[in-house]
């Protein structure tokens, strides 16, 4: 059964019709912010491009190929890279930085903190290799607190798209904020969910699964929102109803959105590639605490560090499969 | 000689007053740092009031040179001068690290907009100011404007201030100029014991950049060093400045423990008598 016929996909955000198929088409997010950044660039002569010797690897070849002029190659060295797009911001340019997310926000979160957000700068900040998918390189390379460490931060936004087209959007999105963002983005081909006709605006979460009696919100977000899919038609087909939520954007919260999904299922359960503490789920959590208590399950990394592996492997492993 | 005799002693008159008000502003404070504002006065006088294209009163005229103070500790003499300079009236100087207050403990450009860069964590300064240089390289208007980058010299433990040097090497940002604070002192001491940094103008030339050593309480030097930057065209320039910490009151002068102290009621009168005793004996000069 393709996508097309399943009724419970919600039709207005018009998704990919062969998500559920074998033979579904997989691209890496990371790829499809590579794609972004050449149409922001393409639209502003102020995006400009900084590389921590990945360029290819956080795709940023795109933009250099096409802009050498507006691109950067500053070296092995994310704290400088921060704090000089911090400099090129209070200049005119947008900035966006770009390595892994362990080393960038990871190792430069101070430098983030004060020069690009206390500053106030538009600095968008990509984070690629995000959470354990990243796979055979091991834990020290598998960044699983950085949704924890940026949406602390204020001013940050914080986005973690779906697939490799939402983060095409979520980044041609990102350019034009005004603010610092974060983009995290996974490593590994993962299945597309969107089509180029599904809209993205930044701060809205999207009912992607519905339901006429749900008995569950499923709160998903980056690659695991199409777990959460395959798991809702799995139980859809045992009777259980339930409805699914992509959570692309962590921060702003989109609270109206979530207090509503709980006040129609009644009980949430959050999923995402990190660990549960400080991440996606806590910042759900913080909302409903406030404003709709309902039970709630956290599925994430439990206070645990990555390993090598498959990406299917590890995520299976640390119980988000 | 790049300043007449008048200008000379205009310049070491305006950093006596900017000394006393950086000792009231401490006071009125109750907490903050003595050593480096006292030991930077002249430096930022001879920047503010001789070398800077700026224009006070329309602090976010593009094409005005920018300020940067990496090591945001030393403000009551980035404030004071900014102050003597007119971008904001001098009585806001006695509400430094009050609640409220444009002064913040260590320097908030949205508590006052006419600051460059918030800061305060050390060795962040030189990186901004390198993507101030890269933009402004980026846009071609690298010509019209400079970025100077006030930092100090211990702060040069912190790594990153090595990755900055190295890009602005790499990049041969001929528009930016960094001044360090060659004090030799730190919180926990002399630089030389806590982490030594000679040999200090070998490490930046290692970095290819031009290096300038002079004595940061000579009108003159300090004037001369900023000119001389202007005419590098192949590299960026770095301009030791050797100053004692403290300058300008004996009994604060050279001593580590006053890094992060401010004077009491006491010593500040102490301290006040002795830059006004300096005070005339400028003006004395300034009349024979």
């Amino acid at each position: 059964m393709t996508a097309s016929a399943h009724p419970a996909l919600n039709a207005e955000l018009r998704l990919n019709e062969k998500m559920f198929d074998a033979d579904v088409q997989k691209v890496a997010i990371r790829e499809g912010f590579g794609h972004g950044l050449v149409i922001a660039g393409d639209a502003d002569a102020r995006v400009v491009v900084l590389s921590g010797d990945l360029t290819e690897s956080a795709h940023a070849e795109g933009f250099k190929k096409k802009f050498p002029e507006r691109f950067v190659e500053i070296g092995v060295a994310e704290q400088n890279m921060a704090a000089v797009a911090s400099g090129m911001a209070a200049k005119g340019k947008i900035p966006f930085i770009t390595s892994y997310a362990m080393f960038s926000p990871g190792r430069n979160w101070e430098q983030i903190r004060t020069t690009i957000c206390y500053n106030n700068q538009p600095v968008k900040v990509a984070g690629s290799h995000a959470g354990v998918s990243v796979g055979p390189d091991g834990g020290t390379h598998q960044a699983i607190e950085d949704i924890a460490i940026t949406r602390v931060i204020p001013r940050m936004m914080v986005i973690c798209p779906c697939d490799a087209i939402e983060a095409r959007k979520a980044t041609v999105a990102a350019a034009s904020t005004g603010t610092p963002v974060y983009l995290r983005l996974a490593r590994n081909a993962t299945p597309i969910i969107t089509t180029d006709d599904t809209p993205f605006r930044i701060g809205e979460a999207q009912i992607v699964w519905r339901s006429k009696a749900p008995t569950v919100g499923i709160i998903a977000t980056g690659a695991l929102v199409h777990k959460a899919l395959v798991a809702a038609r799995q139980l859809s087909e045992t009777g259980v109803e339930v409805e699914v939520m992509n959570l692309a954007t962590i921060k702003p919260l989109d609270e109206a959105a979530v207090v509503a999904l709980a006040t129609r299922t009644g009980r949430i359960v959050t999923v995402e590639e990190h660990q549960v503490a400080a991440g996606m789920g806590s910042a759900v959590a913080e909302c409903l605490a406030v404003h709709h208590p309902v039970p709630m399950r956290f599925i994430g990394v439990q206070d645990q560090f990555g390993q090598s592996g498959t990406p299917e492997e590890l995520i299976e492993h640390y119980g988000m499969g | 000689m790049l300043l007449s005799e008048k200008q000379t002693i205009t310049l070491e008159e305006t950093a006596n007053d900017i000394r006393k008000s950086i000792i009231e502003m401490l006071v009125a404070a109750g907490s903050g740092h003595t050593a480096g504002p006292l030991g930077m006065a002249d430096v930022f006088t001879v920047l503010y009031f001789h070398t800077l294209r700026h224009d006070p009163r329309n602090p976010k005229w593009d094409d005005r040179d920018r300020v940067l103070l990496s090591n945001g500790h030393i403000c009551p003499v980035l404030y004071a001068a900014m102050a003597y300079a007119g971008y904001f009236p001098k009585e806001s100087l006695m509400t430094l690290r009050k609640f409220g207050s444009p002064l913040q403990g260590h320097p908030h450009r949205e508590f006052l907009p006419s600051l460059e860069s918030s800061s305060g964590p050390l060795g962040e300064g030189l990186s901004q100011a390198v993507g101030m240089a890269i933009a402004d390289k980026m846009d071609g208007k690298s010509g019209a404007r400079r970025i100077y980058c006030l930092m100090s010299d211990a702060e040069l433990d912190e790594g990153e201030s090595w990755e900055a040097a190295m890009l602005g090497g790499k990049l041969a940002l001929n528009n930016l100029v960094a001044v360090i604070d060659r004090n030799n002192i730190q919180i926990d001491g002399l630089t030389e014991d806590v982490m030594p940094l000679e040999p200090l103008a070998k490490k930046w030339k290692a970095f290819n950049w031009h290096v300038l050593e002079i004595d940061g309480h000579n009108m003159e030097e300090i004037a001369a060093a900023f000119h001389k930057a202007k005419t590098i065209y192949d590299k960026p320039t770095v301009i030791i400045a050797h100053t004692i910490p403290g300058k300008g009151v004996v009994e604060f002068e050279s001593d580590y423990r006053w890094h992060g102290n401010p004077p009491n009621q006491q010593q500040a009168e102490m301290a006040l008598a002795e830059l006004r005793a300096l005070g005339e004996e400028i003006h004395s000069r300034a009349e024979s």
